[in-house]
Formats: C-alpha cells, structure tokens, sequence
C-alpha cells in the first residue's frame, strides 16, 4: 500500500510514512493554523457523524478558551457542543458513559495540567472498560488537551504529561504537529473505536500553518512522519518540539555538514516501532527530544526501542534532550526550561562527534 | 435573593446599623480602595506588557478584604490565583503578588509567621489541604483556623465534596468560603449545577452553611468572624456561599463580550462593594472627602514603591529552576543541575 492508500483506508502502516517534506505551498492552496485545523477536525466530526457531541469547560458559547470550537455550539447547537460544570472526572467518566450508550463523545480538558482528576477515569477505565466487560462495551471517546509550554501561561498550565498516559495500556495517545495532522489525527481518533487522546501543542497553535485538504483525510494512527531525511543522525520528537528540532538538523547541514533526520513521532501510544528501529539503523546516531522531565520520560522508551531495534548499528550513545528533573518553572524561566534548537544542535554535535 | 445576609443595603442603607463598629467598617472601606486601586493597576501593567497574565478580582473586594480581615494573625488562608487580594490584606507584601504575576519563581512568599498558602490554580485542590491543615491545628491544640478560598466553578469539583465532607467530620477549625461570582470563566452559575444555591450543599455535607451578600463588606466579615469563632471553639467547619459579582474578564486573556451581557451587572441588585459601603459610612456622617482622598493617596503610594520593588528585581536566573524542589537535595540532582546550566551557557 502507498502511504496515501493506507491513509485512504485509516490503518496503521507498519512503518513511517514517507510524506514529502513540507514544501512552500503552491498558490491557491488553502492554509490554515493549527488552531484552526482543530476547530474544522471538529466540525467535520459533527457534521459526518451525529453521533458526535463535544463537550468540555467554556467549550460551547464562548468557544473554549483557545477557540478552538469557535462557532461549534452556533452551528450544531447546544445539546451537541456542551459546556460542562466544571468536573474534569465527570467530564471524561460521562464521555465513557456517553459512549457506552452509543455516542461519540469528544471530551476537552481545558490544559493538559488539569486532567489529573480524570486519570482514574481514564487510567482504570476508559482503557479497560473493553476488556473488563469482556467485549461488550467499547469506550470509543475522545479527549483532546492543550499541552506544553512556550506560551508565558500562569503556573501549572504548561504540563507536558504524556507518560502517565502512554502508560496505560489500551488508550491510544497522539500529537498533531502540523495543521493536517491536526485536522487527520482529530478524524482518525473520532473513527477509532477505543478511546484516543489528542495532545494539542498550544504553542504550534497559533503559530504554525500549513495546507489542510478540505475533505475529510483521517491521519492513521500509528505511523511516524518523516520531516526530513539524512543519513547521519536522526532526532525522533514530536508537537512542539518537531520545530526546533528541523531548525537543529538545518544548523547540523550549514555548520557541520552533516545530513540528520528528523521524525515526529506523533502517535506515543502505541509508538511506531518500525519507523524507531529502521532510522536507528540508517543513521546509527539518535536523538530524542521532549518538553517533559528526562527520567521515566517517553525518550526513555523510544531509546530503549532504538536500542532493541538497532543495537548492532548504532555508532553513539543515544541521547535525550529534555525538561530537566525539576518542575516546569513559572513563565520568566520556561525559555531556559524548554529544549530549544541550540540544545538540540549541542547534543547533534557530540553525537557525531563520537566515534 | 432575599435570602442573603445583609448589613448594609444596596444602595448603601443601614440595615444593622449596630453590628460593625464603624471604626472597623472604616478599615474595610480603605483596605477595599487599596484592592481596586491594586487590581487597576495590575491590569494596566499586564497591557503595557509590564506583567504577564493577570485575573482581576474587581467588584469581590468586599469578600477578600471583609474576610481575610476576619483572620487572626497567625491564622492560615489558602488563596486561589484570584484572592492575591485576600493574601495582600492577611500579609503578603504587595510586590510578592506582583511578582506572581509576573512568571517569577521567587514570588508570594508570606513573611515568618504569616501563613498564606500558594494560591489553588488547578481548581478545589486546596479544599482538601484546608481540611488537613485545620484538622492538624485541631489535634496539636491550636487556637489557630483556617480561612479556604474558592470559586462557585469549584463547587463541582469532587475535591470540593471531599475536602468539605472530611473536614464535617474530624470537626477542622475551617471557614470554607465561596466567592460566588456567578461565572467560571464562561460558564454562568445556572449551568454550574442544578441547584439553587452553593450553600445548601453544606447539610449533605454534614457542615452548617451560611449565604450572604458578598458584595456587602460588613456582611462578610460578621459572617466570617462568627464562623471563624465557632471553628475556633470546637464546633467544626463552615461553608460560606458569599454571593457576588465579578466585573471583569476571567483573566486579561479573556472577551466577556463573547458570552454576557453587559447590563447583566446592574441586573444583580448587588451594585458596587465599594461605592456601597461609601455610601454608608457617608450617611454615618464618618467617611469625609479628605480621608477618601487620604486612602487612594496611601494606596497609589503603596503600589508604586511595589512595582518599583519589581522592576528593580534582577533577572531571573536559570539555575532558579531548581531551587527547593527536595528540601534534602539528592546528589544525582545537584549532578544534573550543573549538567544542565553548563550545557545553558555553551
Ligand atoms: C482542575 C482545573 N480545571 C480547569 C481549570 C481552568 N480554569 C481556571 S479558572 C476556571 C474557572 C474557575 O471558576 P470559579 O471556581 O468560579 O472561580 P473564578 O475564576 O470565578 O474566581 C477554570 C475552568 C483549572 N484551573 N483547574
Ligand atoms: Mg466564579
């Protein structure tokens, strides 16, 4: 199957899909932000499917706090876009009651470091209601949340929490990092019949855009996207940090020559083995980069899969840029707190400096 | 809204004319001017981009000072990220709120013997500390109590219900206290919850509850002194629902244009804090133009020096990062802080 076949049928490739590195678009062709990709995934869910309500805090008249459901309640109405109390374990334990009798609920959580009173909800049962009803019931739900920093947000509204998540098995996790994705990866979680959560980099939000077909063209689940290619290192990342990166791998070409890879992993649970193992061992020198803290991150793991996967080609020692072990600070400190392309360019150069 | 409690009226009428001495209400009304003028300034800093974002308090100044006043000095507040007023009249320098406000990691720090808790952002999470907190000052024999902010959004939170229903019943020297302000962020009260009122939930709860107009300064602080007395002498905790209005947007981020109506204030029947208890002290013959001009002249005074104590911090350091995240720090983090900032400086 080509990548776009796979794409047609909304399965999982086995490994990363060779998209063509984002281009200047030609004229003509629509742009949108990532933000308001979002809002179109959306509103295309709900249009195709009336099944589908959205529901969450200020979601409904006011748009959520982002506008990322602009003018949803406007146009399908208040019993379809629904704003809350403000509950977030009522939020996500009604969505997988709502689903349960047949809805298709898309959950918000409002940022990403609220979430934590909905973990019993989806960590003891949004991910197993399948398996512990034996079948019977699914939890085809979604949850979207804004995540990360960048954004000069108040205190505890920065979290990057993917782990608690990936760690769950039987929820699915992704991360658009382009407008797209954002709009494909919303649709394939909507259509996917156990419970997704879509991780909404705040800081791409406003400040990415890119080409979103107008139809409704799900991103699979699963597969790595290739940003860029070259032979001699490869930086696995994905939301917010698939920027800096591109621009560490641009710096790696002008300043020391050197051809490194950059790919977005954007589905973590379950992660695209394939995609890890075959860049591990064309390149031999890995990276990963993430917002969150270094220990027990998510790099840890795909480290570990790169290791699994291609330990007989790897020619440095892996290496993770991360969050340090210490919360994320409040906004004065996030720039220093946040890996950015120079870190990411630092630990380039010692990995291929490594012999 | 028959229902509230009052000592003053809407428009500034006696009701009680005995319950509040006026020496007290008198306080109340400059510790009020001092919070608007505060609160005026910080939205000004914020669009001059001197702040980062910034949730105004305007029009709750009767609930932060009329109950924060009713603490005693060694007594315990926990804030939200809307009650720094609260915080700034139980004694948090005014600069440490600002600060706050201005993504500074040294910031909100209370004075030695001041015990102000860092403010509750993800929402009804203090309730349970307020729980703990009284329920320890109670088994230690402690005369101390414990004053717990939150929003009517707050209210559907199960942290709400636990953190009130466990105190019920260890008996915790608490006043949990309700800025019903009528919204959470967008949401209006009425799609809150189906209920007509936060404080009937206080019998199911096991707690006595009380309502009362939170924009009638005196009212709040009678109300809260008695609760705060009865914490004090063993007869367990209280909610308090103080009804009240919040004026402006949820945060400087924040367009209530896009969900309420303008006029939707007056329609309160609940008219100013300020201009309210103005009115009363002036028809009491003990409010005069000079010692009006004397407050705003002390207020404007306090938070320039403030906001020249913020400009004039250094700037933050990325070694800050890690400061009292273990009070016994373990080597392997001291190892990776140097890691870290000499990685920074490359
Ligand atoms: C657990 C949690 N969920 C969501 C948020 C985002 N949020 C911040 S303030 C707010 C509304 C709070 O309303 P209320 O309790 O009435 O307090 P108010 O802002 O009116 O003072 C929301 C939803 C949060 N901070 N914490
Ligand atoms: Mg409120």
């Amino acid at each position: 199957m080509t990548p776009s076949e796979r794409r047609r049928a909304g399965t999982a490739a086995p490994a990363a899909s060779r998209e063509p590195l984002q281009r200047a678009e030609a004229p003509g062709r629509r742009e949108l932000t990532l933000l308001q990709a979002v809002t179109e995934g959306l509103a295309t869910a709900l249009a195709e499917d009336e099944r589908v309500i959205v529901l969450g805090e200020d979601v409904g008249k006011n748009g959520g706090v982002f506008r990322a459901t602009d003018g949803l309640q406007e146009r399908f109405g208040p019993e379809r876009v629904v704003d809350t109390p403000l509950a977030e374990s009522a939020i996500v334990g009604a969505s997988i009651g709502l689903a349960a009798a047949g809805l298709r609920p898309i959950a918000e959580i409002q940022f990403m470091g609220f979430v934590y009173p909905a973990l019993d909800q989806l960590i003891s049962h949004a991910s197993r209601l399948r398996s512990r009803s034996r079948g019977r019931y699914g939890a085809p739900l979604v949850v979207r949340m804004p995540y990360g920093g960048g954004v000069r947000a108040p205190e505890l509204h920065s979290e990057s929490a993917e782990v608690h998540l990936v760690h769950t098995p039987g929820l699915k996790v992704v991360v658009p990092s382009t407008p797209a994705d954002a709009k494909g990866l919303i649709l394939a979680a909507v259509a996917d019949p156990d419970p997704v959560v879509v991780m909404e980099p705040m800081r791409l939000y406003r400040s990415v855009k890119g080409h979103v077909p107008e139809e409704a063209v799900p991103t699979p689940i699963g597969p790595a996207r290739v940003v860029r290619e070259g032979e001699d290192a490869v930086v696995f990342c994905w939301g917010a940090m698939v920027p800096p990166a591109l621009a560490a791998a641009r710096l790696a070409e002008e300043r020391l020559s050197a051809r490194v890879a950059v790919v977005d992993l954007r589905t973590l649970a379950p992660l695209d083995r394939d995609a890890i193992g075959e860049w591990a061992r064309r390149t031999g020198r890995v990276l990963v980069v993430h917002e969150a803290p270094r220990t027990a991150g998510l790099g840890a793991e795909v480290l570990a899969i790169a290791q699994e996967e291609a330990f007989w080609h790897l020619r440095a020692r892996p290496r993770r840029v991360t969050g340090p072990d210490a919360p994320f600070p409040y906004f004065s400190l996030e720039d220093w707190y946040l890996p950015d392309a120079q870190r990411i360019l630092a630990a380039l150069e010692e990995t291929l400096a490594e012999t | 809204m028959t229902d509230l409690r009052r000592v003053v009226g809407p428009a500034g009428e006696p009701l009680h004319p005995d319950a509040v001495p006026l020496a007290v209400a008198k306080a109340l009304l400059r510790d009020m001017i001092f919070l608007r003028a505060f609160d005026e300034r910080a939205v000004a800093l914020q669009r001059q981009g001197r702040i980062g974002t910034y949730p105004p308090y305007r029009g709750m100044e009767a609930c932060q000072a009329g109950a924060a006043r009713a603490l005693a000095p060694g007594d315990w507040l926990l804030p939200t990220y809307r009650d720094h007023g609260a915080a700034m009249i139980h004694g948090l320098p005014v600069v440490e709120a600002l600060a706050y406000w201005n993504g500074r990691v040294e910031s909100y720090r209370a004075p030695e013997g001041v015990h102000v808790f860092p403010p509750a952002v993800p929402i009804a999470t203090q309730i349970p500390h307020a729980a703990g907190i009284g329920w320890g000052l109670r088994l230690q024999r402690s005369q101390a109590a414990v004053l717990c902010f939150f929003g009517d959004g707050a209210s559907s939170e199960g942290d709400f219900h636990e953190g009130i229903n466990l105190a019920g019943v260890v008996r915790a020297p608490v006043v949990f206290f309700c800025q019903n302000n009528g919204y959470a962020i967008s949401v209006p009260f009425r799609l809150q919850t189906a209920a007509a009122t936060i404080a009937e939930r206080a019998p199911g709860l096991g707690v006595r509850g009380e309502r009362v107009d939170g924009n009638d300064a005196l009212a709040v602080h009678l109300t809260v002194t008695e609760a705060l007395a009865r914490a004090r002498a063993g007869e367990g905790p209280t909610l308090i629902e103080a009804v009240t209005y919040r004026q402006g947007p949820h945060t400087t981020s924040d367009d209530p244009g896009r969900y309420r109506d303008p006029e939707e204030m007056a329609r309160s029947g609940l008219g100013d804090p300020i201009e309210r208890l103005t009115a009363y002290l002036r028809a009491q013959g003990a409010w005069s133009e000079a010692e009006d001009e004397a407050a705003r002249e002390d207020a404007r005074a306090r938070i320039q020096a403030a906001v020249a104590e913020l400009e004039a911090m250094p700037p933050p350091e990325p070694r800050d990062i890690f400061d009292h995240v273990y009070g016994a720090e373990p080597a392997w983090f001291s190892r990776e802080r140097e890691a870290f900032l000499a990685g920074l400086s490359r």
